[in-house]
């Protein structure tokens, strides 16, 4: 709890974390946040823009190959901020890598997702990978919400240790729509669609 | 009176004057709320709020300066590192310009709030116009050679370095001056300082709200106005004047220091005001609720600091 308290302070006098809920409340209900990608610092950053009695029953996705890679890190990452790993290159014989988070999501949790994959170094999302498609149709019941991280990539470039301190806030937009019809490839473009529609609201 | 004593019955001072404005804003929000139109009830709501932050700020100030010099140099850093972040965010910058803002945040904000602890003068007033001058845009060039606007970055980085970092700094800075025959009181004048800015600001708002006709510069703040000026300055100066007993001034020195005072903080709100139109936003931040952000707050600070510092030290310090 302590470590958890000393990162969320960091985070906050480096670079606000201000939470703007623009298309949404906070609330208790089951929730897959999936936000646009561009530094280390993302889910730490988005985690702690919640309210403290959301944050327990949020999990952030982190990916294996950074933040599994030394004790140290993992410590921060699982007690830090609560997150669930992510294999994300994934041999074929440890079957679906997509299973620790679902089983985060079985458990009536909420979790946090990054759908582009990878770090992303500009202000808009790339393209999204399929895994938010296929956890949104596990998960029926589960909101959608898209998220905007601003400024994060300006705090944060490609290979530097340490953020500059820059506001970022942390923009929470209106839950998607579900429509059970609609393909894959057309639901991702939706969903980065949202996501950049809540980083051009202006509040 | 001892300048503890002093110094208590200039907070009990303020508290007192807080209380009735709590007071009047509490009957003003009533009044509001059952004959007010839309417009008004919103003033009064921003009116409490900004109540509500002031009993916020002289509690934390009030407490970093019974814990004496340390706190208030920790405290007004944290101040200068806040109002940077605003800068910085407001202003467009690139990857490239990761160095210099890493040079800006971490070594030169601490090391120019460091010298003033050691009380040295001497490097205090060059560090940041020399050193950090000269050294950040040199560092920038050689670690990440980016020339894409290249004089327009380092340029804007360096005004927020000087407005936020320097230019404040020049209040807490009051505490190394040697004044004789006023030893051990320095808190005092910071407090002063602090305290006529606040008062000009508060008076000019009150004055410009209830006689406000003609603006001074509509396109830049339209908040702005003659009769605010005039009527918030002069009521500021006259209490600067009668408060001449926590300085070492006499009292009409007390009003020709309070006069530079409330000229100073008038042009750095008016010029900071400008600054913001032409980066397209009307607050600097959000931090302090009815106010803004932390530079919303200090912009009259930062321009009044070091004129006043300086006056001080050119007629007072042998």
């Amino acid at each position: 709890m302590l470590i958890s308290r000393g990162m969320i302070l960091a985070v906050k006098l480096l670079i606000g974390a201000y939470p703007r809920w623009q298309g949404c409340a906070p609330n208790e209900r089951q929730r897959i946040y999936f936000a646009n990608h561009s530094s280390h610092l993302d889910a730490l950053t988005l985690w702690a823009a919640l309210p403290p009695a959301l944050r327990r029953k949020t999990h952030p996705v982190a990916a294996r190959d950074y933040w599994d890679t030394t004790p140290w890190r993992r410590h921060l990452a699982v007690s830090g901020f609560n997150a669930v790993f992510l294999d994300r290159k994934p041999k074929a014989s440890d079957g679906d890598p997509l299973q620790p988070l679902a089983d985060v999501l079985a458990r009536g949790d909420s979790l946090i997702l990054f759908p582009e994959g990878t770090r992303h170094h500009d202000a808009l999302p790339g393209e999204f990978k399929g895994g938010l498609y296929r956890l949104a149709q596990r998960f029926p019941e589960a909101e959608l919400v898209p998220v905007y991280l601003e400024n994060l990539y300006r705090s944060m470039p490609k290979g530097t240790p340490i953020p500059v301190p820059l506001i970022c806030s942390v923009r929470f937009g209106a839950v998607l729509e579900r429509d059970a019809d609609e393909a894959k490839h057309d639901f991702l473009i939706r969903a980065r669609e949202a996501v950049i529609n809540t980083a051009s609201q202006t509040t | 009176m001892n300048p503890q004593q002093t110094f208590y019955w200039a907070l009990a001072g303020v508290a007192s004057v807080l209380l009735i404005a709590t007071f009047i804003g509490w009957l003003m929000a009533r009044r509001a709320q059952s004959e007010g139109n839309e417009k008004g009830r919103n003033t009064v709501a921003n009116l409490n709020a900004r109540i509500r932050a002031w009993w916020a700020m002289i509690a934390l100030f009030g407490f970093a300066f019974w814990l004496n010099k340390p706190a208030v140099l920790v405290l007004f850093a944290l101040v200068s590192f806040m109002a940077l972040r605003e800068f910085v965010t407001l202003t467009p910058t690139r990857p490239g310009d990761y160095r210099q803002l890493f040079l800006s945040f971490f070594i030169i904000l601490p090391v120019q709030y460091f010298l003033i602890g050691i009380d040295w003068y001497g490097l205090f007033s060059i560090f940041i116009p020399v050193f950090g001058f000269l050294i950040v845009p040199a560092y920038t060039v050689v670690r990440a050679p980016d020339i894409e606007d290249f004089l327009t970055r380092i340029a804007k980085v360096q005004w927020g370095v000087m407005l936020a970092v320097y230019c404040i700094s020049h209040a807490p800075a009051l505490l190394l001056l040697k004044i004789p025959g006023y030893e051990g009181q320095n808190l005092l004048l910071l407090f002063y300082l602090l305290l006529v800015v606040q008062m000009s600001d508060v008076l000019q708002y009150v004055f410009g709200k209830l006689f406000g006709k003609t603006p001074v510069a509509p396109l830049v703040s339209p908040g702005k106005t003659v009769e605010g000026f005039i009527g918030g300055g002069l009521s500021a100066t006259l209490l600067g004047a009668a408060l001449w007993w926590m300085t070492p001034f006499r009292p009409q020195q007390a009003a020709g220091m309070s006069f530079v005072i409330v000229l100073m903080g008038f042009l750095g709100g008016l010029t900071l005001s400008a600054i913001k139109r032409s980066l397209g936003v009307k607050d600097w931040g959000t931090m302090i609720e009815g106010h803004g952000g932390v530079l919303d707050r200090l912009d009259s600070v930062s321009f009044a600091a070091p004129i006043f510092f300086h006056l001080t030290r050119y007629f007072f310090v042998p």
